[in-house]
């Protein structure tokens, strides 16, 4: 059948299931607006800024298994969803965004709204296509959905000039992708598979370290059992929180800068340590030559052989799909003889017991002030730790991660490698649209709702009832704790002063708002905002304003020279 | 340590600076860098002349292999394997000059490609290092301009780049 290369991306789109697209219209995606607004499989969702429709796509591909897609228009449409896009691409989260561009004979040209799309999100991008010839379309976009999701996934943009969109061709969806320079290795190396199982085997000081690779695969569960049969401690990275569930009694906490005592000073003590989806990023491990001066041998398994011996050198590399490689990994020690042995690592769960006792997350509650801290735990309470949560970045984003205890995964929404505020909000959009009933927090500071409050507007629009708490101290905290901390206590620019009165400005948007300013009203806050089910209720809750996050490791120091509290700086 | 990498990728639009790109935004280092079809038309063939320590040659070769549009990465560097470059040198060919030019260029296997009053324009094709020492073994003064096209690197005997 013959149809207009508008048709065709929105076929393309109901043939990919897409449930929703984040959107904002603009000249160079008129036709397409069109085409959106002449069915009704494929529900478009507006919002207010392009970066936020690429972040709800994000979370919404986030809390699901499925692929966000966004649509923006040329110049800056496609400008303002960049950060959006370098958000998903540093947490390798599985999107598709269709730009506009302008018409194919005006390329070039420095036309009304032009920019080089295509140049611009090249570095940010798994990859991206202009699609210059209508008869392109189809296929483009297939490959564009198959790239996101496979492999390592991540974000496909498709950039579409307006003439393309209202030319015309013979319409046929293809039924499969064959890549001749892409094809992704799923299957683990069965040799390097048992010598990794003889090493867990072998070890008397065993960790496992997983990232947000786990919660990608889906591959949860397989962690779980195998954690389980080996009995080895098991820590999370900030994007992994909710690969293995934190009230198992193996779990030692999330590790890193802001990690707890226990998971730290066991990851850079361990004799054998198995590494699963993650990265050994800078805010994990500090410094690389502090943490290689204890000796340890590191299996590491990924489906992106980049991300193996990048930063840490590796002793059993195995490349694959982190699913697979579990599976195989449980198939394995079934089969082998010896089995993992409590006893030949009970010392070890001693040492870690007396890490543990120091208790690296305990804090000074008061009945005077609220703490931020005592929110989280409270919000983990009232939800009964089944809440999907999203977070901004700065403070109240560690705070979250300390806890908030997340037993399932894709709960847990933040944006971890960009570290980009103003994501919380837009993000629980997505989530909420996926997850509609579910309850869904958005954990924020008055710094970071700001970037992006303008999409109260759309919550209106959509009815999401998202429930807001924004931990309110007045500075942009984590600035601030820096400042303190390295720079003589300089406050430069970290306060925020004239902040709006944030329950008029959500009774504005034609929401909930509540103020809330002693411990003692958090829970009932907390409860009465949750049980309006329809209702999007933003909580300003202000906080102590000098609360700092602990424990700390500080920039350029090892895993073993953490700061527990103010008192040992 | 100086590597010589041959790839194989997409003949499409961008390619080239999906590979440009990824060197400058990690801080990969590139000597040169050479492409062009190949006798099938859809791929293109790169080399790159780049240098790094074992670690940074393996983490290049994996986010080469990374881009979608690449479709094979070779080391050709780590076997016997020939290298050529092609260069062609203007140099100022007058009175005695003249003479010594066109001896120079016999010495070297360079061929005079375009004469003119007052100039020779040679080409000479060779490895890099002997492109270096014509140039060293000529006045400075004598030479107008050179160009040079990158090296192009092949496997020797059986190691075949294919798809």
């Amino acid at each position: 059948m013959v149809l207009t290369g508008a048709e065709i991306v929105v076929r393309c789109l109901q043939e990919e299931k897409v449930e929703y697209v984040f959107g904002y219209p603009g000249g160079a995606v008129l036709f397409l607006y069109d085409e959106i607004f002449k069915q009704d499989a494929v529900r478009h969702v507006l919002v207010r800024h392009e970066q936020a429709a690429v972040h709800a796509a994000d979370g919404y591909a986030r809390s699901t298994e499925k692929v966000g897609v966004a649509l923006v228009t040329s110049g800056p449409g496609a400008t303002n969803a960049v950060t959006g896009i370098a958000t998903a691409y540093m947490d390798s989260i599985p999107l598709v965004i269709i730009s506009g561009q302008v018409p194919t004979a005006a390329i070039g040209l420095d036309a009304f709204q032009e920019v080089d799309t295509v140049g611009i999100t090249r570095p940010c991008v798994k990859h991206n296509f202009l699609v210059r010839d209508v008869r392109d379309i189809a296929a483009t976009i297939k490959k564009a959905f198959h790239i996101a999701r496979t492999g390592r996934p991540g974000p496909v943009l498709v950039d579409i000039p307006k003439d393309v969109t209202a030319q015309r061709c013979e319409y046929a969806y293809p039924e499969s992708v064959t890549l001749r320079s892409y094809n992704p290795v799923l299957k683990g190396h069965s040799g390097q598979i048992r010598k990794a199982v003889q090493l867990l085997l072998e070890a008397r000081r065993p960790m496992i370290y997983t990232g947000g690779g786990v919660v990608l695969a889906n591959a949860a569960e397989k962690l779980t059992r195998l954690g389980r049969m080996l009995g080895f401690p098991v820590t999370n990275t900030l994007m992994g929180l909710g690969g293995y569930p934190a009230s198992d009694k193996n779990f030692v906490g999330m590790l890193g800068m802001h990690g707890t005592y226990e998971a730290n000073m066991a990851m850079h003590y361990c004799d054998v340590l198995l590494a699963v989806g993650a990265r050994f990023d800078d805010r994990v491990i500090g410094n690389t030559a502090h943490f290689a001066q204890e000796p340890r041998r590191i299996i590491h398994v990924d489906i992106d052989p980049s991300s193996i011996s990048k930063r840490v050198k590796v002793d059993v590399p195995i490349v694959g799909d982190v699913g697979d490689v579990l599976d195989d990994m449980i198939a394995c020690l079934e089969a082998e003889q010896a089995k993992p042995d409590p006893a030949r690592v009970s010392d070890w769960w001693r040492q870690i017991g007396e890490w543990r006792s120091r208790d690296s997350l305990g804090y000074r509650n008061s009945d005077e002030i609220i703490k931020p801290q005592f929110v989280v735990q409270k919000l983990w309470e009232v939800t009964e730790g089944d809440a999907f949560v999203t977070t901004d970045v700065g403070q109240h984003q560690m705070w979250s991660a300390q806890y908030y205890r997340f037993d399932k995964p894709r709960r847990w929404v933040t944006s971890g490698g960009l570290g980009t505020m103003g994501f919380g909000l837009p993000a629980a959009m997505g989530v909420q649209l996926a997850n509609p009933g579910s309850p869904v927090a958005c954990i924020t500071g008055e710094g970071s709702i700001q970037m992006c409050i303008q999409e109260l507007s759309t919550c209106k629009q959509y009815r999401l009832p998202i429930k807001v708490l924004s931990l309110n101290n007045r500075y942009l905290g984590m600035v601030r704790q820096w400042q303190e901390i390295f720079h003589g206590n300089r406050y430069s620019e970290s306060y925020m002063d004239s902040l709006p009165d944030f329950v008029k400005l959500a009774e504005a948007y034609g929401h909930i708002g509540i103020q809330v300013t002693k411990p003692g009203d958090v829970e009932g806050a907390l409860r009465e905002a949750f049980a309006r089910k329809n209702d999007l209720v933003f909580m300003d809750f202000q906080i102590d304003q000098t609360e700092n996050v602990y424990p700390m490791i500080q920039g350029g120091k090892g895993l073993n020279e953490m700061i527990l509290s103010s008192e040992d700086l | 340590m100086r590597h010589v990498l041959s790839l194989l990728l997409e003949n499409e639009a961008g390619a080239l600076s999906r590979v440009s790109g990824l060197f400058s935004s990690r801080g990969y280092n590139i000597e040169s860098l050479t492409v062009a079809p190949t006798e099938e038309a859809s791929l293109s063939r790169m080399t790159i002349v780049t240098s790094g320590s074992d670690e940074v040659i393996e983490q290049i070769t994996k986010q080469l292999n990374k881009l979608v549009d690449v479709v094979k990465v070779v080391d050709v560097s780590e076997a016997p394997h020939i290298e050529r470059e092609l260069m062609l040198v203007k140099v100022r060919a007058v009175g005695p000059a003249r003479e010594e030019m066109k001896r120079m260029s016999d010495i070297f296997r360079g061929r005079i490609v375009d004469v003119s009053e007052s100039s020779y324009v040679i080409e000479l094709t060779g490895t890099q290092d002997k492109l270096d020492s014509f140039i060293a073994a000529i006045s400075s003064e004598l030479i107008l301009e050179t160009v040079r096209s990158g090296v192009c690197g092949i496997g020797r005997s059986d190691r075949v780049l294919k798809i």
